[in-house]
């Protein structure tokens, strides 16, 4: 019971995340937003017994990901500024 | 008005779909007949006490391969596509904070020790080249950013990627000279069942994996990387 409510409540969080990484209006909040799906995923994967998948998740997703997204972000911002 | 409505007739109509797969769902109560074999076989044909490493590297080793050389690809290419104009590395505007600089002195070997960790017990715990290799990727993230101790030698990198791959290739090829076919593990002895060195080739090949892999993301963190430094 206990069970079923933590990944319920994680659940409704990478939700509400998701709406914020389509909806939010300043960029970084929606990448990190979108970083925290994947850190929620990672721990609900560890719940359904797939560690290497939840490592996996948690590198790629919540680490690389959002680190190439804040480069993009920063190089768009810098040939805005030129322009 | 009519795009909108199409749009939620459409999403209804996959959560309808959804619902039915949901509510036909009931869990098999037994293997079918690949993970039968799978399971019973494994551990005497390959000695991996991980059965996912075993599936992934020497029954399904192919499609290993293509996944690394889809890998490859996305390296060359980013790397291809972005890096133009003069490399810098880029030189930080404000120095780091302290936090920043002692935290990943202290995490930056334990990271890379993890990594390493991950990738050769692929085959007796969870885990693997893959995983490895991006745990890795993330050290060098820290160490990219941190900006502290040495610089990144970006010919080690390019050399570990280039022999690992090289030598992921020819363990291949010499499993179809001296064993069964391509990629297979027996090439060397198959060990005691659940040591370090046992399985035959598979902590090998996953080794060259994960440092392949590691190198490929690192590569594309570093591309990028280069390019927040360059005038426009």
């Amino acid at each position: 019971m206990m069970y079923s409510l933590i990944i319920i409540v994680m659940s409704l969080i990478m939700l509400v995340m998701a709406f914020m990484a389509i909806h939010h209006k300043n960029l970084q909040v929606a990448v990190i937003a979108s970083g925290i799906i994947s850190l929620f995923a990672s721990v609900i994967y560890i719940f359904l017994a797939a560690p290497d998948v939840a490592i996996t998740e948690a590198s790629i997703g919540s680490a690389l990901t959002v680190v190439i997204f804040f480069y993009v972000l920063n190089k768009i911002r810098q040939s805005d500024d030129t322009k | 008005m009519i795009r909108n409505s199409i749009l939620i007739l459409l999403i209804a109509g996959m959560a309808w779909i959804l619902f039915q797969e949901f509510s036909a769902y009931h869990g098999a109560d037994k293997l079918n007949s690949i993970s039968e074999y799978y399971a019973k076989n494994a551990p005497t044909e390959t000695g991996a006490a991980n059965l996912v490493t075993a599936i992934v590297v020497t029954y399904r080793g192919f499609d290993t391969l293509g996944e690394v050389t889809i890998l490859f690809l996305t390296a060359a290419i980013i790397g291809f596509m972005i890096s133009t104009g003069k490399k810098t590395d880029r030189k930080p505007e404000q120095s780091n904070s302290e936090l920043l600089e002692t935290a990943s002195n202290v995490l930056l070997p334990i990271l890379i020790l993890v990594g390493v960790y991950i990738f050769i017990n692929g085959h007796l715990t969870p885990g693997g080249g893959f995983l490895g290799g991006a745990v890795l990727a993330s050290a060098i993230i820290l160490w990219l950013m941190s900006a502290t101790g040495p610089k990144i030698s970006h010919a080690l990198l390019e050399v570990t990627e280039a022999f690992s791959g090289f030598g992921f290739v020819i363990l291949g090829v010499l499993g179809i000279v001296l064993a069964g076919g391509f990629l297979d593990n027996k090439i060397l002895h198959l060990g005691t069942f659940g040591t370090l060195l046992s399985a035959g080739a598979i902590p090998v090949i996953y080794s060259l994996i994960g440092l392949k892999v590691g190198a490929e993301l690192s590569k594309i963190i570093i591309v990028l990387n280069q390019t927040q430094g360059e005038e426009k």
